[in-house]
């Protein structure tokens, strides 16, 4: 068993952290993450140069990488970072593309040429496929799509709806021809209300199930990573802050109790590195069912971490962890509106549950 | 053992009710239901309703304004007007510098300041942590130096809640740097118009404002605004803090936001069903039920056993207070799913709402209300105090 990293991907990681760090300071994220575009358009383009979506998919599909720990190098960086760019909405329209062979559409995103986003949340139906009511009726599409990552500045949507057939089919709507709403999300970043009332559409599978489940699971294991990373920082953030701050003559750091809490959370955060390591390897597997068993504990498990991690955190810096302007609160924003992404803590728990030998007779 | 209101609790639970119906608009009790910022004019008209009434101070003596409640009225006219959705009445001159007047002013301040409190006049805020003091708050450094019939005032306070709206400001300050640190502390009142005086709000992590930083550089203010003795100020903090803490346990607005919370879990579907009849969730919202169930008890318990909570006491109610009213918060959150993510100011974008527009706020909610467990003397602050009292050091 060999827990390192491969070259190519250690070097991925290293650029990207390199470039973060002196290009998308803390500072800068916070500048464009909540007014304007909601992120900052040239960043995204020299990402692209980077080649960091290209490290998003395979080979075959015109990319470098694509495998589960492409995707965890990549966002456990974004998450040191918090970085507001829409990767997670590309991430997984890439994904839908590449299932579908589209390849001029991967090329373009993978070249920053042209952005695109997935819409499958409905109000009613969320983390649920089941339950999705926009449909198709011939090329067009009617329904809402909420919170749609990215949606604020996608060129091209993808979108889950019903098709014909009554099956989960996936298509594809340019910006132009849906009504897009952009907003800031309260963590930071872009997101958009998408109203089709039929609305232009170019249907890419009539039933696409298989593949939209897989994608969302490749979303799933980024945001388990960009939490691991957020996790990272803000341990360090919490720990410099108790050995820095002088209370009754001495730095806090020396409360035994205040220890344990710190402690307690960095326990949680290997935990959580684990299972995201282990979700990520069964990301690439051809038993789906391991694969969503897998992916379904490891976000339960991030949702439980990311939660103590950031209140602990916010709760041992006292005030200072509760203003704007300190960077620590925008880690634990993040880390709890992570949970609320792509099915939330208990969403994860009814899979697992579901999914579980558990539920065999005896 | 009677766990029954008497008939005469009962009837003053009746009047408080008709009041509200009959003096809370709408208007207002839906911003307050619905987390939103309430603005100056908001809370200084729901203060001249109650004054009118003669409720505002219900804590202060008669003769100042106040009222004959004991502990058991005071609680069912909280519970009562968290039901109904009424803005919380700002504490800063009704629950902390009024008590502190009438127990160690002067007569003329009393006959000054209690008056203007009352008829909104004035606005006070608290001048109390420092960047450099906050659980240890003795270690205050803003220092004031007697010069003829003043004091010049040099330093900086922080975390002054709602001081964008204040008019004067009562502050702890440094007057002498010998013996113990608790030894040379002042208590005395300052008028924001003063020269030398700077405020600057602090954003908060939801992206509110509601606290600020206050400097002061060479303030000259009148000797004769220091309430009690030079240096006894320390004595005065404690009694305040235990004045600040008596209703901390919240159980009138936990419970409201309980039902809140109930009535958003019945509305919300999860997988094809309302989220209220998932089990998963459902068990949770029971398991925070069942916590402010006993809390309800432990502060009626709390109440009629202490006229005046203090000490190891009411910090107690504060820890279990405020972990239930997180705990609830935090399910409110959740119940939202993809929804609870848009900023606070964009819950309804062209004509779209994104989440329903009474729990729009619910993200932002969770994260203010991170800061009940920091302030008011943080939770660990509170342990060290039941700890100290348990163990006797």
């Amino acid at each position: 068993m060999d827990f390192t990293p491969t070259e190519d991907r250690r070097m991925i990681g290293d650029s990207l952290r390199r470039y973060l760090a002196e290009q998308y300071p803390i500072e800068h994220r916070n500048k464009i993450a909540y007014e304007g575009d909601f992120h900052d358009p040239a960043k995204w383009a020299e990402l692209a140069e980077l080649g960091i979506l290209g490290a998003l998919v395979s080979e075959d599909d015109g990319g470098f990488g694509g495998a589960g720990f492409d995707i965890t190098t990549v966002f456990e960086e974004m998450g040191r970072a918090i970085c507001a760019e829409p990767m997670l909405g590309n991430l997984m329209a890439l994904r839908l593309y590449a299932a579908h062979g589209e390849a001029e559409r991967v090329e373009a995103i993978i070249a920053g040429a042209e952005k695109a986003a997935f819409g499958f949340d409905e109000s009613d139906a969320y983390g649920d496929l089941d339950s999705i009511t926009t449909s198709a009726d011939g090329d067009t599409l009617t329904g809402r799509k909420t919170v749609v990552y990215g949606g604020n500045s996608a060129d091209y949507l993808l979108i889950a709806a019903k098709s014909a057939k009554g099956a989960l089919g996936l298509y594809e709507v340019a910006a132009n021809d849906a009504e897009v709403l952009p907003y800031a999300m309260i963590d930071g970043a872009g997101a958009a209300e998408i109203i089709l009332d039929k609305s232009k559409a170019r249907c890419l599978a009539e039933d696409a199930r298989a593949a939209i489940e897989l994608a969302l699971d490749a979303g799933r294991v980024a945001l388990c990573a960009e939490a691991v990373g957020a996790m990272d920082v803000l341990k360090v953030m919490t720990k410099d802050y108790l050995m820095q701050r002088q209370q009754f003559g001495r730095p806090i750091a020396l409360f035994q109790a205040l220890q344990h809490r710190l402690v307690d959370f960095s326990i949680e955060i290997e935990q959580a590195r684990s299972i995201t390591i282990h979700a990520a390897a069964k990301l690439d597997s051809n038993d789906a069912k391991a694969r969503a068993l897998a992916v379904a504990q490891a976000k339960n498990l991030i949702g439980r971490a990311g939660k103590l991690v950031a209140e602990e955190a916010v709760q041992m810096h006292g005030g200072i962890g509760m203003t704007w302007e300190y960077s620590g609160s925008h880690y634990a924003k993040r880390l709890i509106m992570i949970d609320h992404q792509l099915g939330d803590t208990e969403d994860q728990l009814r899979t697992a549950m579901a999914l579980s030998d558990l539920a065999g007779t005896a | 053992m009677d766990l029954n209101f008497t008939p005469e609790e009962e009837a003053f639970r009746a009047e408080v009710r008709a009041f509200l119906k009959e003096n809370l608009s709408e208007e207002l009790a839906t911003k307050v239901r619905n987390g939103r910022d309430l603005n100056k004019a908001d809370l200084e008209g729901w203060h001249a309703t109650l004054n009118s009434r003669g409720w505002l101070a219900p804590g202060w003596p008669v003769e100042h304004g106040g009222t004959t409640w004991d502990s058991v009225h005071m609680h069912i006219f909280e519970e009562e007007c968290a039901r109904a959705n009424a803005p919380r009445t700002v504490p800063f001159g009704l629950s902390m510098l009024g008590p502190v007047l009438i127990k160690f002013g002067t007569e003329a301040q009393k006959a000054t300041i209690l008056p203007r409190i009352l008829s909104g006049e004035d606005w006070w805020c608290q001048g109390y942590s420092e960047p450099g003091a906050g659980s240890d708050l003795a270690s205050l450094k803003t220092r004031a130096i007697r010069d003829g019939d003043d004091y010049i005032i040099n330093g900086q306070k922080t975390w002054t809640t709602l001081g964008q709206f204040a008019n004067k400001i009562f502050c702890l300050v440094r007057t002498s740097t010998e013996g113990k640190r608790q030894e040379g502390i002042s208590f005395i009142l300052v008028d924001l118009d003063t020269p030398g005086i700077e405020m600057r709000p602090i954003k908060l992590i939801e992206g509110g404002y509601e606290v600020n930083e206050v400097f002061f550089t060479d303030v000259r203010v009148p000797a004769a605004n220091m309430v009690g003795e030079e240096n006894m100020g320390w004595t005065i903090a404690k009694y305040l803090l235990g004045h600040e803490r008596t209703n901390i346990a919240g159980v009138g607005a936990s419970s409201e936001a309980l039902s809140q919370l109930k009535a958003l879990a019945r509305k919300v579907k999860r997988r094809g069903k309302p989220l209220a009849q998932d089990p998963i969730f459902a068990a949770k919202i029971a398991e925070v039920e069942i916590d402010l169930e006993a809390m309800r008890m432990t502060n009626l318990r709390m109440l009629s056993g202490v006229a005046d909570a203090q000490g190891s006491v009411s910090s107690m109610l504060k820890i279990k207070g405020t972990v239930i009213r997180q705990a609830i918060n935090d399910l409110a959150r959740r119940a939202l799913g993809a929804t609870a993510a848009p900023f606070p100011s964009e819950d309804v974008i062209g004509n779209y709402a994104i989440a329903p527009s009474e729990a729009a706020s619910n993200a932002a909610n969770y994260f203010n209300n991170r800061k009940l467990s920091i302030f008011g003397g943080s939770n660990e602050i509170q342990r060290n105090i039941i700890a100290k009292e348990t163990f006797g050091a």
